[in-house]
């Protein structure tokens, strides 16, 4: 029998449940994420003139750049600020 | 005779010799063999002893030997050397000597003349328990919990190689074993401390220890003297400057490349020469190979998870090779970077697959450089400016005319650059029948392929063929990755 040392960083990542999905947007603050891709905004600009037309608050936010994760400032100001936060990734 | 400090088992506390005096012998040493009739003298005087062997539980005969079998003894209390003499007061070792020496043993014992019919002087042998078959196995058996990581069983009847691949640790080609005294073997390498943690690894954003680091070299193939340059190239790769996390995540075709300068390249047996960018030399491949695996296995970023490459290329696996420094022109990358010549150091570089650049007529530098400047155009596509680095290899037969022409690498770079200032109107969206291009507002400008510090020249190679290589990036800058470098220190 060989024993090997495990490889792997270890990680017990915490479950959580989904919460439940809103039956209205109406009067719910939504942030919409722009990743920074090339036209995002575009698609982002939609889904706010949609979102607005459906009785929703939005709040834009913007990661510096795509290729890195969202810093962790910017997270926490999207969970304080908003019910809900749609996250875009576009070409 | 029991004793309290012979049982057997693993992990044996650190542990007290008895009163008196103590000998750690083995059979199959003549000088302990010599000294037999002094330890029966000194017996059978009354002297209290307590004699260890290491190997035959019945040597030497009529004294009471207690047999060391796991060698917990010899390994506690440090014996290098057998036979070992050691006076042991209230517990506490207060003087040892070793092998045979009369004047010694007779200081130490209190108890003379001893061997008369003995020669004055004669040098022991060497302990079992620094047997070079068995330190790793003693460290194993008896260094403690130093080690923290997981231990994981591979059954008899499995194979251990594919029992490794099962558990999704490979990157497609088989590992070695990690095992503990593998591991440990490996720290070697290093001084720094099993427990320090290394770099926090993307994506899963994991704090990585030195311990993990060496295990995940020991499955690249590494051996212990690589282990500095790995860990180098994985705290440069973790930067928020090489942002391994997007080089990982891009759909684009790069991996860390790394480049190694100074000393080390040697004192590890790396290769700058012939083939350099291809198989068959250990050190480039493990070191190369090590640092991946830690991102897959510590950091969690594998294909088609947060990997999401369209393509990919073959250097993912292992990309690293040493700058041949000896026979550059001109100062190596990591003097270039601000690093003193004797540094050792690694450069990560996000770079795709490399290509050749043919140009086997050139004997004039200005010559070589259009033909550098127009394979670099096409670097991801030959309309896109400014948005991505390259390496430039220069092989020493095109390095050559660089140097008959005394042309500094400086002046090599100016003059591609020179050369790569392209025209708006060539590349925007559109022209040349190619939709790929600038936006139409910026046609009245030119706009440089390279971005200043964006071209890197380093010098590798066999010394026949008139080629170099290119290797293109990624996404550069603040937005992107920035080419990174570290000193490679213990």
């Amino acid at each position: 029998m060989t024993v090997v040392l495990d490889p792997t960083g270890e990680q017990v990542p915490a479950e959580r449940a989904l919460l439940q999905r809103p039956a209205s947007v109406e009067g719910r603050t939504i942030g919409l994420l722009d990743i920074s891709k090339p036209r995002g905004n575009i698609f982002l600009d939609r889904l706010q003139h949609r979102l607005e037309a459906a009785g929703a608050r939005v709040e834009r936010f913007a990661k510096p750049t795509f290729t890195k994760p969202a810093p962790v400032d910017l997270r926490h100001e999207i969970s304080t600020k908003c019910d809900l936060v749609i996250e875009a990734l576009a070409d | 005779m029991s004793h309290p400090l012979s049982h057997p088992g693993i992990n044996v506390p650190a542990m007290t010799l008895p009163d008196g005096l103590v000998a750690v012998v083995k059979a199959e040493c003549p000088t302990c063999v010599l000294v037999v009739p002094v330890l029966q003298s000194i017996h059978a005087a009354g002297v209290p002893l307590t004699v260890y062997s290491q190997d035959d539980p019945a040597f030497p005969s009529g004294i009471g030997t207690v047999h060391d079998h796991d060698l917990a003894v010899s390994y506690h209390h440090d014996i290098e050397t057998v036979p070992t003499l050691i006076r042991v007061e209230d517990g506490v070792e207060v003087e040892r000597t070793v092998g045979w020496s009369r004047p010694e043993w007779e200081k130490l014992s209190g108890h003379s003349p001893l061997g008369v019919d003995l020669p004055e002087l004669r040098p022991g042998c060497g302990s079992l328990s620094v047997d070079p078959d068995m330190v790793d196995v003693l460290a194993v058996r008896f260094g403690g919990s130093v080690l923290r990581s997981r231990r994981v069983e591979i059954a008899a009847l499995e194979d251990e190689a594919e029992a490794l691949f099962d558990r999704g640790w490979t990157d497609g080609l088989p590992v070695v074993a990690p095992t503990e005294a593998r591991v440990l073997r490996m720290l070697e390498g290093t001084t720094r401390a099993p427990d320090e943690i290394v770099a926090v690894v993307p994506p899963d954003l994991v704090e990585c220890t030195v311990e993990k680091v060496a295990i995940n070299a020991v499955m690249a193939g590494a051996k212990a003297e690589y282990l500095p340059v790995i860990l180098a190239a994985l705290e440069a790769a973790c930067t928020d400057s090489f942002n391994i996390h997007g080089v990982l995540a891009t759909t684009m075709p790069v991996g860390p490349v790394i480049i190694v300068n100074g000393p080390i390249r040697r004192a590890i047996g790396m290769n700058g020469g012939g083939n350099v960018l291809g198989q068959g030399n250990r050190a480039n491949l493990a070191i190369g190979r090590a640092v991946q695996l830690v991102i897959r296995n510590v950091g969690g970023g594998r294909p088609g998870g947060v990997d999401r490459a369209t393509h990919g290329n073959p250097g993912k696996l292992s990309f690293c090779f040493a700058e041949d420094e000896e026979g550059s022109p001109w100062e190596p990358l990591s003097v270039e970077r601000g690093f003193a010549p004797t540094a050792s150091t690694v450069t990560l570089f996000p770079g795709e697959g490399p290509r050749c650049v043919v140009d086997q007529l050139a004997r004039d530098p200005d010559d070589l450089a259009h033909t550098f400047a127009a394979c670099l155009r096409t670097v991801h596509h030959p309309k896109l400016p400014l948005g991505f680095d390259a390496i430039l290899v220069v092989g020493p037969e095109h390095a050559r005319v660089f140097r008959e022409a005394g042309w500094s690498k400086q002046k090599v770079k100016d003059e591609i650059h020179g050369l790569l200032q392209l025209p708006g109107d060539e590349i925007v969206r559109g022209a040349g029948g190619m939709a790929e291009g600038i936006p139409d507002h910026l046609r009245g400008l030119t706009l440089s392929k390279f971005r200043p510090e964006g071209l890197l020249v380093v010098h590798a190679g066999g010394g026949a063929g008139l080629f170099s290589a290119i290797i293109g990036g990624w996404a550069n800058g603040e937005i992107g990755s920035q080419p990174t470098t570290r000193e490679v220190t213990a």
